[in-house]
């Protein structure tokens, strides 16, 4: 993923809170993803409208964290939903 | 025995009805009744059940279930208990109109099976002269409304050759997803060996062209794929484990583990009817018979796969080794390995004519010439 690319969760995918399990999961054709604490943090900044950068920024920014490393979990974790179709770029 | 976790999926087969007659079905050989199928206020009361039990994601299915004039408001009964609705069609019975109440209703994402690529192909299989034309103008009308799409191409010695034409398909129709998936022996497919049997060519030809098409198709288009189940050396992850992950409702409200569980003569399933998702979950018999690692004999109990493939598929042992307690044969380990390699053998250079599923009371199909 580039730092410029918009990632956003196409229709089909969404983010629903499994109270019986309580947690938080990715909702996909046929398929459910557990989010834990980052993967959630992450997903909820996708919004169509920020890009990899900016989500990288924000999310640098609310937890006190070095952008670099913020950078590098953000591209992997949603460069592979990206593969999967879970996610999609604009 | 503890508290087995939630389950994740459920699978609702709404009927057995169904307009197409594919010789692999999997449902029973003894179909279920149309007077005998849940009403619609059974239903919905059900999936508010699987809901507050912990399944996410709910199959609709069939038979079709298209051929369920309450679909569309159980589709929405289900999207407002919370749960992730897919419907699994041929699409036969879905009209524009329909399709568009179903978007109104909530539907998260289509799956539409292919019998095959070219009409003659696919009207065979189907055993519904005109289901393929009909088909396509499905497709395309899921495309302009936008559902998500996998397609499931079901795949056989017939028509294993359409698999690079298949996957050219899903891209065409925008599917994010195709299902290349050779046929399981269970239900009726059990009675379709000789006719639909690949040879051990074709498994490896198969498997080489989904490796290809993944790389090419990275990003674009997923392959989910089942490949040819008798001509490997480890058994399949059936169901995820019994009772770990999923369960299956029948049309009358039975509670199975898996869809084919019925085949398994010793086994007492219960009803949604008189007793809740929950309970039959947590202690159906059904559900604990082979729940879990404790039921298996050797070479499983001692195996360092016993909690990959969980001793393979149940029916499949009872079909094939008369013990549903058994390893599955598919199994390098078990004693009926060899002998069920030289059966796949056999039963691909067989030659035989198509055997129809029929439902109770009707005629048997005739061939689509």
């Amino acid at each position: 993923m580039q730092p410029e690319e918009i990632p956003f969760l196409p229709r089909g995918v969404r983010i629903h809170r499994d109270a019986v399990r309580d947690t938080w999961v990715l909702l996909a054709p046929e398929r459910t993803v557990t989010l834990d604490e980052i993967a959630h943090a992450i997903l909820s900044e996708v919004d169509g409208v920020k890009s990899l950068q900016d989500i990288t920024a924000s999310l640098a920014a609310r937890y006190q964290a070095p952008a670099e490393q913020i950078a590098k979990d953000a591209a992997g974790f949603l460069g592979a939903l990206h593969d999967r179709r879970f996610v999609d770029l604009s | 025995m503890t508290k087995p976790r939630p389950p994740i999926a459920m699978l609702a087969e709404l009927t057995h009805r169904c307009p197409l007659a594919c010789p692999y079905c999997s449902n029973p050989v003894d179909l279920a009744r149309q007077d005998s199928e849940l009403g619609t206020a059974d239903w919905v009361r059900v999936f508010t059940e699987a809901a507050q039990i912990g399944v996410l994601q709910l199959h609709l299915s069939g038979g079709e279930p298209a051929s369920r004039r309450d679909l569309e408001e159980l589709v929405q009964a289900a999207r407002e208990a919370g749960l992730y609705t897919n419907l699994i069609t041929s699409g036969i019975g879905l009209s524009q109109k329909r399709l568009q109440a179903l978007d109104a209703a909530g539907l998260d994402h289509v799956q539409l099976s292919l019998q095959g690529t070219t009409p003659e192909m696919a009207d065979e299989i189907g055993g519904y002269r005109g289901g393929y034309a009909r088909k396509m103008q499905v497709a395309e009308w899921i495309g302009q409304i936008g559902f998500p799409l996998t397609l499931n191409a079901v795949l056989h010695r017939r028509n294993l050759h359409q698999l690079p034409r298949a996957i050219e398909m899903a891209v065409e129709m925008g599917a994010r997803r195709i299902e290349v998936a050779t046929v399981q022996f269970h239900g009726w497919a059990l009675k379709n060996r000789d006719a639909l049997m690949p040879t051990r060519a074709q498994a490896a030809e198969a498997t080489r062209i989904v490796t290809e098409a993944r790389r090419a198709l990275k990003g674009k288009l997923v392959i989910d794929y089942v490949p040819a189940d008798y001509h490997s050396d480890y058994p399949k992850r059936c169901m995820g484990g019994w009772g770990s992950t999923g369960l299956n409702i029948a049309p009358d409200g039975l509670v199975l583990p898996c869809h084919a569980a019925q085949t398994i003569p010793h086994l007492r399933f219960d009803n949604v009817k008189n007793r809740s998702l929950a309970d039959i979950w947590e202690n159906g018999t059904a559900f604990n018979a082979y729940r879990g690692t404790d039921w298996m004999p050797e070479p499983c109990a001692s195996c360092d796969r016993k909690e990959v493939d969980f001793g393979g598929c149940r029916c499949q042992a009872m079909a094939l080794a008369g013990d549903a307690g058994a390893t599955d044969p598919v199994c390098v380990k078990s004693a009926h390995h060899v002998d069920l390699q030289s059966r796949a053998d056999a039963h691909a250079a067989a030659e035989a004519a198509l055997i129809y599923r029929t439902a109770p009371g009707k005629p048997a199909k005739e061939p689509v010439q």
